[in-house]
């Protein structure tokens, strides 16, 4: 058993820390090097905390994503420059799904825009990302009357995810969970620390992101762990969190989507708003367009038992045509998914073709995506 | 923990001998290491190995990971039962999820691996 796939050679003592950290030691959590950071990766088993949050509630610490706050009376404006959604279309308390863009219309990241006042506006980004984007931003910025600044280390961020989300939070929070509609946010107390209570997150459930200072991380996770005990409510770590997000075909940057894979590659032409104005890659974006792509990225399901990974060959009539993404066991679907970079031709649901695992073609079918969507 | 009745190699693989025959699995660290293992490539019985060759490979949700021969010999038996049930090694990797048997082709391999006393430093337990 050689080293874990996944797990780089690091040195330990230079990962980061949540507040959380002491929190998942105790609970026997295993921890392992993600994005710089020391984070737990499971608790008790990925298959019962992926099916936990299917079926009742998982929390999740997240607080190793990036928060960069834009602020200022141009602050709409450089974000309608930098991103590929439209900025212009939120309102205060309202959350969006975009992409900061490349001039190839490719991804610098992934990400959300909190819109929390007329020019302010917080971004929640990639862990691995959050440095460089800040950098891009900045840079960016030149010539527009706004301030950037990045506040990941005052935030905590836990995902509270599953149909028992919102029974577990209400009695912790004054706040009218029933009126905070999906993609929205309000400010509130959680367990009385000051948080922002947001309806969003990275699992294909319904359930909250909640951020708030630090130093109340800790307080807000275990009254949270109390409460939801009785519903069932169990801690989750990032495999699960992987492995849920792939069942909801949600893009894992690094994996899927990168500097190298355009928005509309991605298949997330709704966060690509061209008549929104000019902004950084618009142009390669209308070319795509107009020219048609050459690849998309499509759901698929194998029919052997070997899981098809990031990185491994599509092959079409035994040549290599594109590449597997994102790959797993579907613990609620029971069967084996992925994500693929396929030509156009190929990009169509039913159509065969075969993934390389290990110098064998396994047979592969392009499906319709979500793979797994909850009932409303 | 570390049963002492075998042997270990650094890879996390076991080998228990009983006369010619030699049961290979992996340890209950590198169960622990992998998670919920949901696939087990076995070695064809028959099959002819040498010391370091890949016998098969683990799938666990979020990782794969290849099985080595311990030692060299002739694939005798395999576990067909973790066909169905390849969770059998999450829960029982120095029993029921023994993966498969070799009729060993030079015993005194066998002497060269790790008694548990060396494989409980290198794992820390």
């Amino acid at each position: 058993m050689p080293r874990l796939a996944g797990e780089p050679l690091v040195d330990d003592r230079t990962l980061r820390t949540t507040p959380l950290n002491r929190a998942h030691r105790a609970a026997g959590a295993r921890m392992v090097p993600f994005a710089g950071w020391d984070m737990p990766v499971q608790y008790t088993g990925v298959l019962d905390e992926h099916m936990a949050v299917r079926t009742q509630a998982g929390m999740f610490d997240v607080s190793h994503m990036g928060e960069i706050e834009v602020r200022g009376p141009e602050a709409q404006a450089l974000l309608q420059h930098v991103t590929s959604n439209d900025v212009s279309r939120l309102t205060a308390g309202k959350i969006q799904y975009t992409a900061l863009t490349t001039p190839d219309g490719t991804f610098v990241d992934d990400l959300l825009i909190y819109e929390r006042g007329d020019g302010d506006y917080l971004l929640v980004v990639n862990a691995g990302n959050a440095a460089k984007d800040f950098d891009w931003l900045r840079y960016h910025a030149k010539g527009f009357e706004v301030r950037v600044e990045d506040v990941s280390d005052g935030y905590f961020q836990i995902a509270l995810q599953g149909p028992k989300a919102e029974a577990i939070l209400q009695p912790l929070t004054t706040t009218a969970l029933g009126g905070i509609k999906y993609y929205a946010f309000e400010r509130g107390e959680v367990a009385g620390a000051p948080c922002l209570v947001s309806r969003t997150g990275y699992t294909g459930e319904d359930g909250f992101e909640l951020y708030g200072p630090a130093e109340a991380a800790e307080k807000v996770w275990y009254a949270l762990l109390a409460a939801g005990a009785p519903h069932g409510l169990v801690p989750a770590g990032l495999a699960a969190r992987d492995t849920l997000r792939l069942e909801a075909k949600m893009a894992l940057y690094g994996n899927d989507i990168d500097e190298t894979t355009s928005v509309l590659e991605a298949d997330l032409a709704w966060i690509v708003k061209l008549e929104k104005g000019d902004f950084l890659g618009r142009d390669a974006l209308v070319r795509q367009k107009t020219e048609g792509l050459t690849r998309k990225l499509v759901g698929f399901e194998t029919e052997g038992r070997a899981v098809a990974r990031h990185g491994y060959p599509a092959l079409a009539e035994g040549a290599a045509v594109g590449t597997v993404t994102s790959g797993t066991f579907s613990p609620y679907l029971k069967k084996n998914i992925g994500l693929a970079y396929l030509p156009i031709a190929l990009a169509t649901p039913g159509t065969r073709f075969s993934v390389e695992i290990r110098g064998r073609a396994e047979a592969a079918v392009v499906v319709p995506t979500p793979f797994y969507k909850r009932a409303r | 923990m570390i049963p002492n009745d075998r042997r270990y190699t650094k890879e996390h693989e076991w080998v228990a001998v009983a006369g010619s025959t030699a049961t290979i699995g992996i340890t209950d660290f590198a169960q622990a290491e992998l998670g919920d293992i949901v696939y087990v490539e076995l070695p064809e019985v028959g099959r002819s190995v040498s010391a370091g060759d890949v016998l098969g490979t683990i799938e666990s949700v979020k990782a794969v990971s290849e099985i080595y021969a311990p030692v060299s010999g002739k694939v005798a038996e395999v576990n067909a039962a973790l066909g169905q049930k390849p969770e059998t090694i999450n829960t029982d990797a120095y029993g029921a999820g023994w993966i498969c048997k070799l009729t060993l082709a030079q015993p005194g391999e066998v002497e060269a691996l790790l008694d548990a006393d060396a494989y409980r430093a290198l794992t820390g337990s």
